[in-house]
């Protein structure tokens, strides 16, 4: 029987076989895992290891050459386009260059997914959950600011402020502290647990910050030139004596 | 070897163009309308340009008519000036110049717009919001280059046509509703319909090339720069492209 299910775990994101390459690159060979409910799993491995494809194959904005991803007991792969947004609307994803809308106002840069994903909400309901996604990350004070006049550390609250709005059950974060001071950083990590606590979602974390990934991650899923070499939890592998995992850790 | 590698380069780029192109083509009219989306960027394109467009369509009637003047008193056909201004800016100076002038403005800044977008992952973040980046950024500002440059046009060539005048009133003495009269009374349709109608083709072109640089824009924000410039060259030598076929269909059709 199933591990998970033994454990009261349902899980909402497996990734079997996966493979995807560029040209005669081949950057993803045979991924396998599985998310559960409320986890969050840091990915880890060198730069180039294919961490950020994998995530982007996730959400769909890269097609897998081979493979299946199976999202809320759906195969992306054989869902029409209506049906993957439906299915994406489940999914946040953090961005790490933070991808806010350079010409929108921060208010505008959240009702943006709202106005798409739910075009029957009425304006006072849109009001409402903006302004609970910025109280949400701190920065209710920014609402009518252009993301030019924000810091790096506001810039990626109020990224994250717009993949909240929607309330997804995945988030998805890529390097989300990378660039960013260790003071700032680490209130990142703070925040993200703290999601987790609140709404209960369930993350895929790219990540090099070994702070990150000792504070935020029930799992650990470490990928070596494009394979998944092994998943475990901090302090197993952290005791690894295996110098391929050990590596990550000094 | 390295013309080969050109020659090359080029196809890939042409087919690559043509595939981009028949993707608006096969998805603009397909819903959803990005209609909130398009009235925007008609407003930043059409109404945001209207003042460069106005003053070089302004500049360029004046000029034209003060460097024609000698040569007209020369061949002493002077009192035939409007006339002979009328039709050039109608039929050409205006439609061209102020395509290309749109190609610079507009073009350029299509293709860093969306350039920047695409190297700031913001057209990704765009997908990932449940948009169509496609619809939202590519349909609607081709389909408002392609509406607003025409009615830019007849802008610039009401406003070239009233500098003509004042440079027909600089050293002469000319009445306003007698020029305008020897003006529309030469004109013909075979004279302002085809010169219209190719405008829509160059504004096609521009929004096509700008948002085509731009989408696929690539080498970050190196690359931002190389697409601004590429959509202002391509787009403008596309503008003599399209203006030599349309003199050869008008021709071949009997309105010259």
């Amino acid at each position: 029987m199933n591990q998970n299910i033994i454990n009261n775990q349902k899980t909402i994101l497996s990734v079997k076989h996966l493979y995807k390459s560029f040209g005669e690159n081949q950057v993803l060979k045979d991924i396998n895992l599985e998310l559960n409910e409320s986890e969050n799993m840091v990915v880890l491995g060198k730069s180039g290891s294919g961490k950020s494809v994998l995530i982007k194959c996730i959400i769909g904005l890269l097609q897998a050459d081979s493979g299946a991803i199976e999202l809320f007991g759906k195969t992306t792969t054989q869902l029409n386009s209506m049906e993957l947004d439906l299915v994406r609307s489940k999914i946040g994803f953090l961005f790490q260059s933070n991808a806010l809308y350079d010409s929108m106002t921060v208010r505008e840069n959240l009702e943006f997914p709202l106005r798409r994903h739910w075009i029957h909400l009425k304006q006072e309901e849109i009001d409402k959950k903006v302004q609970q996604a910025l109280n949400d990350v701190g920065l209710a004070n920014t609402i009518d600011m252009m993301p030019i006049e924000l810091s790096g550390g506001m810039r990626k609250r109020i990224a994250l402020a717009r993949t909240l709005i929607l309330q997804p059950e995945i988030i998805l974060y890529d390097e989300p502290t990378t660039g960013l001071d260790p003071v700032t950083a680490r209130e990142i990590i703070k925040l993200m647990i703290e999601i987790k606590t609140k709404y209960k979602t369930a993350s895929i974390i790219i990540s090099h910050d070994i702070n990150c990934v000792k504070l935020a991650s029930d799992r650990i899923a470490i990928i070596i030139e494009g394979r998944c070499y092994t998943i475990g939890k901090y302090e197993e592998l952290k005791n690894s004596s295996d110098k391929n995992i050990k590596q990550f850790f000094e | 070897m390295r013309n080969k590698i050109v020659v090359k380069t080029f196809l890939a780029e042409v087919g690559e163009t043509s595939r981009f192109i028949f993707k608006f083509l096969s998805r603009w009219f397909i819903p959803p309308y990005e209609l909130k989306e398009l009235i925007r960027q008609c407003y930043i394109i059409g109404y945001k340009s209207l003042p460069l467009v106005g003053l070089t369509g302004f500049i360029m009637g004046l000029v034209l008519t003060m460097q024609l003047r000698p040569f007209m008193i020369d061949y002493g056909v002077e009192s035939n000036l409007p006339t002979i201004v009328g039709i050039a800016i109608i039929r050409e100076i205006g439609p061209v110049i102020t395509a290309l002038i749109f190609a610079g403005k507009i073009g350029s800044s299509i293709g860093a717009e969306l350039g920047s977008m695409k190297v700031t992952e913001q057209i990704d973040a765009m997908e990932v919001s449940g948009t169509n980046p496609f619809k939202y950024l590519v349909v609607s500002r081709v389909i408002a280059t392609t509406i607003m440059l025409p009615i830019l046009v007849i802008c610039s060539d009401a406003i070239s046509l009233y500098g003509s005048y004042l440079g027909v009133n600089i050293k002469g003495n000319t009445n306003f509703s007698f020029f305008w009269t020897q003006i529309f009374d030469t004109l013909e349709f075979r004279d302002i319909i085809p010169a219209y109608i190719k405008t829509y083709f160059f504004g096609f072109a521009v929004g096509i090339i700008g948002c085509y640089k731009g989408y696929n824009s690539s080498k970050g924000t190196e690359g931002v720069g190389i697409s601004a410039n590429a959509s202002v060259v391509i787009s403008s030598v596309l503008i003599f492209i399209i203006d030599l076929l349309s003199v050869q269909i008008t021709e071949v059709l009997g309105f010259n």
